[in-house]
């Protein structure tokens, strides 16, 4: 039985109402509990901070473009070594940190869940490997099923109960947590016309009498009608593209006011021409979503520096890969997925670049509800995670924020409101976008919180007025109540849980995907589906339509 | 054959990375054999048929039958008390005991490579400089129109590669199978895999780069000198033919083979063959696969990746992941003879390796692991007798297309899987060198690293 007090220290848990209040915090066996016996082990936090632990809701860190993109750069690996400390596992850090790097740097930021954005259903049983050696945090991923050649086939038949079964066994088969859509409807024209795309909701999807939009509708009704906890989490069409918000606001109406996640939306608020330069349209962005509060968003914030863009959207990237002409891969899964990769930088010179990273923090600030705005960087599409502190320093400081806006391209921050926003995000404001926002829009009611019967996770930093300093390194980190970073020092190696769900399905949908399997997959139907083993320590989150009327209620 | 037997259906076969998991086979409970394999190939049923468990010592030391614990002690201590220890091999093994090679490699400070640095290393090597188009096998079958083979044989090598993957099967977009297809064979003879072929292109030994570099050239719109007949063997015609099927079709691919990256040029031809690749992108969609040999050694790549950040020819030597094949490849580190210990994982550098290397290997201790006696097992101070992985062992194999799947044993064997001698041996290790629970580890301690 372990135990453990927190005492002393100034605790923000917006999800209980405590913004900044001296309280004492008491764990026993992972959990906050009401009360440990005054000789248990104590933490002294005077003078520190005491936040839940940290919550990203879309990143990339595990799986076979994660991997790929890994094996892809050992110029950037070279400069970043994480040595190897007792039992604790060496590695190499970057953008791509390798997996046992990619755990300990999570949680040295005081993050300790972090969910894996895009997994092709083929790919789900290497990401529950590289899951397996990503110590320390809590995980999870979701499942690209939105240019699933089967799934479309029934969609454009209209057979839907069959489709909604279907997606069920999927969810169960590959172990995932969510539902992902990647430029719905894209692969199709990537893969089979010429590495053509698809730029209209209503257009139609080549070899298919389909159309992204429907694609889109029926994903966000199988997630909310299954109760799946976290809803359809899309990457929007266009993503990158000038004048792509009106493709965001209607992707956004379509889901009709059923609840939706819109993953970095940064990267789908731009205004302008196709093929000109792009101009801000946060401010639109910003406010469809404060008054629909069926719509969640993460912000996908770019910062100045390295990237990797790596991602489905495969005829993006080489669009990209024509601008920087730099070494590129593509990467298709059969019957499922397109995926790209590219190394990249982010220039502050650069108009566009500027305009990105903008872009993002208008999204951060004009957004009146931080439970519906949460913080990313997509991992490492934006940046890496390691560009947190960063970024909530920006988010809480408005002269650094100033004077950083001042040394980039001065066009692109002149085509924003950046310079005009007053606002300073507080502590329990930060708390908020990157704890217990997150946690809720994942529907995970354990996390991103402290109060009794939560998951002990726990962090705890330095008071500082530099939040990024502040924020870089946790002076405490607890785990499901134990200590893993003890006074900036690794203690035993601990091993995440992995969180899915396995929402219930009539097996008589079965004998629909044998025969397309027998035709037009290269494996055994029988060999498809990810058993058990590969899960470890694991909780399968139920189905709970009712969680999400409560979600609505209290975003509201 | 006894009538105690089972049969195992959808059982994956390890033999070569097709990884074809569409086996079924009948097993003789009683005599632990094989005793029919339906729908293997010539390769397959080999694999199958000829394993037997024989009664061997489950270790040897000194070439004296030893205890379990006896050999993992004997094998810890070695490889702690080295002083530049490395490990090699684990291409024939599943990623569950890859990862505890991995472990142990990191804590004795040693050097981890896998069989890649013989074979496809150059491709490897290659993608980190040009990057890749790549697909899934299933899209080959589904959509490719052109498929084109380099430097490599599948009708004996990979005898499954056409029937399943590229050739033959029928797909999504191409009802019709080998007759949707134009099948192009790029070697320097001709070979049983020819017969196959629409085009059969012959180049010259050892001007692959040359050909390649000229269909860039062809597909960029570049006019080419005829001297380029001479230098490669073939007509500048068939070449402006080639490309123009290769800008044409629907959905082009590439396999190619060690004919390719283990003959002069190396990394260059594969990168060429990549760029190639990625060029095509301009026109249609292409892609290019390697055609990997072992049955898990694209599991190996994937598992060195993602614990170090390098697929292979890795030194831990100074705390934490570096990668410089030549430096720290197995076939290198001893025909210089630098390393004083070595651990063999599912391999036999005994027997492939150069004369030097070979002689080094006598000279230092040596660990295997192996289900069978091999030359190196032969010359080990301490050598395991472990279950073959696929049809004892259930674990993660990963297709030459990085697509893994779960093995189904067919039946038990008496051996210990790699993944137990080597979790016991990094427990040992851990134990020797007092790593559990050590105390004072910062968070952000960030090696000095010269650039």
């Amino acid at each position: 039985m372990s135990v453990l007090r927190i005492i002393n220290g100034k605790v923000h848990d917006p999800v209980n109402n405590i913004d900044g209040r001296i309280k004492d915090i008491f764990v026993r066996d992972g959990k906050i509990v009401e009360s440990v016996p005054e000789d248990s082990p104590t933490i002294d936090a005077s003078g520190m901070v005491v936040l839940p632990g940290g919550v990203d809701i879309h990143c990339h860190i595990a799986g076979h473009k994660v991997n790929m993109a890994r094996k892809f750069q050992p110029e950037d690996h070279r400069k970043d070594a994480q040595l190897r400390v007792g039992e604790l596992r060496s590695g190499t850090g970057g953008v791509v940190p390798s997996t046992f790097t990619t755990g300990y740097r999570y949680a040295t930021l005081g993050y300790t869940t972090a969910m894996e954005a895009a997994v092709p259903p083929m790919s789900a049983r290497h990401t529950l490997e590289e899951f397996h050696d990503t110590p320390v945090i809590d995980k999870g991923f979701y499942v690209l099923l939105a240019n699933n050649i089967f799934l479309n086939q029934l969609l454009e038949k209209g057979r839907m109960e069959e489709f909604r079964e279907a997606v069920a066994w999927w969810l169960n088969a590959s172990k995932a947590y969510a539902i992902k859509l990647v430029n719905p409807g894209g692969d199709e024209p990537w893969k089979g016309r010429k590495n053509s795309n698809v730029d209209q909701l209503d257009q139609k999807i080549s070899g298919f009498d389909l159309t992204p939009r429907k694609i889109i509708k029926a994903l966000i009704d199988v997630s909310n009608d299954l109760g799946l906890p976290h809803p359809a989490h899309i990457h929007c069409n266009n993503l990158g593209h000038s004048g792509n918000y009106a493709t965001t606001l209607d992707t956004m109406r379509t889901a009709e006011g059923r609840r939706v996640h819109i993953t970095h939306i940064q990267f789908h608020s731009y205004g302008g021409k196709l093929g000109e330069k792009p101009t801000s349209k946060a401010a639109e962005i910003a406010e469809y979503i404060n008054h629909h509060p069926n719509i969640t968003a993460d912000v996908g914030q770019v910062m100045f520096g390295n990237a990797t863009i790596m991602t489905g959207d495969a005829p993006l990237t080489w669009l990209l890969r024509n601008m920087t002409h730099k070494k590129w891969i593509n990467a298709d899964t059969e019957c499922e997925s397109g995926c790209g990769i590219l190394p990249f930088a982010y220039q502050g010179h650069v108009y566009t670049h500027a305009l990105q990273w903008a872009v993002g923090l208008e999204l951060f600030l004009l957004s009146k509800d931080p439970w519906r705005m949460v913080l990313s960087t997509d991992h490492p599409n934006g940046g890496s995670f390691e560009n947190y502190p960063r970024l909530i320093r920006l988010l809480m400081d408005r002269e650094f924020r100033n004077e950083e806006a001042r040394k980039v391209n001065q066009k692109a921050i002149a085509n924003t409101k950046l310079l005009d926003i007053d606002r300073e995000m507080t502590m329990q404001e930060i708390a908020i976008i990157t704890r217990a926002g997150p946690a809720r829009i994942l529907g995970l009611t354990d996390k991103g919180q402290l109060g009794v019967g939560a998951d002990a996770d726990i962090t705890i930093y330095d008071e500082n007025e530099n939040r990024e300093e502040m924020f870089n390194a946790a002076r405490y980190v607890v785990k499901s109540g134990n200590i893993f970073i003890d006074n900036h020092e690794f203690r035993e190696d601990r091993h995440g849980r992995i969180y899915h769900v396995a929402p219930d399905y009539d097996p008589a949908v079965e004998d629909t995907l044998r025969p397309f399997f027998e035709d037009y997959y290269t494996i055994q139907f029988d060999n498809y589906a990810v058993d058990d083993s590969y899960l470890g320590d694991h909780e399968t989150v139920k189905p709970y339509p009712a969680r999400f009327e409560e979600a609505k209620v209290s975003m509201t | 054959m006894s009538n105690n037997t089972s049969v195992v259906k959808n059982a994956v076969c390890t033999f070569c990375g097709c990884v074809c998991d569409d086996m079924e086979l009948t097993v003789d409970l009683d005599e632990k054999r094989i005793t029919k394999a339906k729908n293997a190939c010539v390769l397959g049923r080999a694999w199958f048929y000829e394993h037997k468990i024989e009664n061997y010592p489950v270790a040897l030391i000194d070439g004296k039958e030893a205890s379990l614990e006896e050999a993992v002690d004997e094998a810890a201590r070695i490889l702690v008390n080295a002083k530049f220890p490395a490990i090699y091999g684990l291409s024939d093994t599943t990623c569950e005991a890859q990862k505890e090679a991995v472990a142990i490699a990191d804590y004795i400070n040693g050097n981890i490579d896998t069989t890649t640095s013989v074979c496809h290393g150059p491709t490897g090597m290659a993608f980190q400089g040009v990057g890749e188009s790549t697909a899934s096998l299933g899209e080959i079958k589904n959509r490719a129109d052109f498929v084109m083979y380099w430097g490599g044989n599948p009708a004996e090598a990979h005898p499954r590669h056409f029937q399943r993957y590229a050739v033959s099967p029928k797909g999504l977009h191409i009802p019709n199978g080998k007759e949707d297809r134009t099948i192009v064979m790029v070697d320097v003879r001709t070979t049983q895999s020819a017969s196959v072929a629409d085009i059969f292109l012959k180049v010259k030994p050892g001007r692959d780069f040359e050909l390649l570099w000229a269909l860039r050239a062809l597909v960029k719109g570049a006019a080419l000198d005829s001297s380029v007949e001479e230098t490669t063997g073939i007509p500048l015609d068939t070449m402006k033919d080639l490309v123009e099927r290769m800008k044409s079709c629907q959905f082009g691919v590439i396999f190619f083979g060690m004919g390719l990256t283990m003959t002069r040029g190396r990394h260059f031809n594969a990168g060429a063959l990549l760029a190639l690749a990625t060029d095509l992108n301009d026109y249609t969609h292409f892609v290019a696969l390697p055609t990997r040999g072992h049955g898990n050694v694209t599991g190996a790549d994937n598992v060195v990746s993602w614990q170090t950040g390098y697929p292979f020819g890795i030194s831990f030597n100074r705390g934490y992941p570096r990668f410089n094949p030549g430096e720290f490849t197995t076939a290198d580190v001893l025909a210089r003879g630098e390393i004083d210990a070595l651990c063999v994982i599912a391999s036999d550098p005994g027997s492939n390796f150069s004369k030097k290397a070979i002689e080094h290997l006598r000279a230092i201790p040596v660990i295997t692991l192996d289900p069978k006696p091999t030359v190196t097992s032969q010359l080990a101070r301490v050598a395991f007798t472990t279950a073959t992985y696929g049809i004892n062992v259930r674990g993660t194999v990963y297709r030459m297309d990085n697509v893994p799947l779960t093995t189904r044993p067919a039946f038990e064997s008496p051996f210990p899987s790699d993944q137990d001698v080597l979790s016991a041996i990094k427990e040992r290790v851990c134990e020797l060198r007092g790593l559990k629970h050590a105390s004072n580890r910062m968070t952000r301690q960030t090696a000095k690293v010269a650039v």
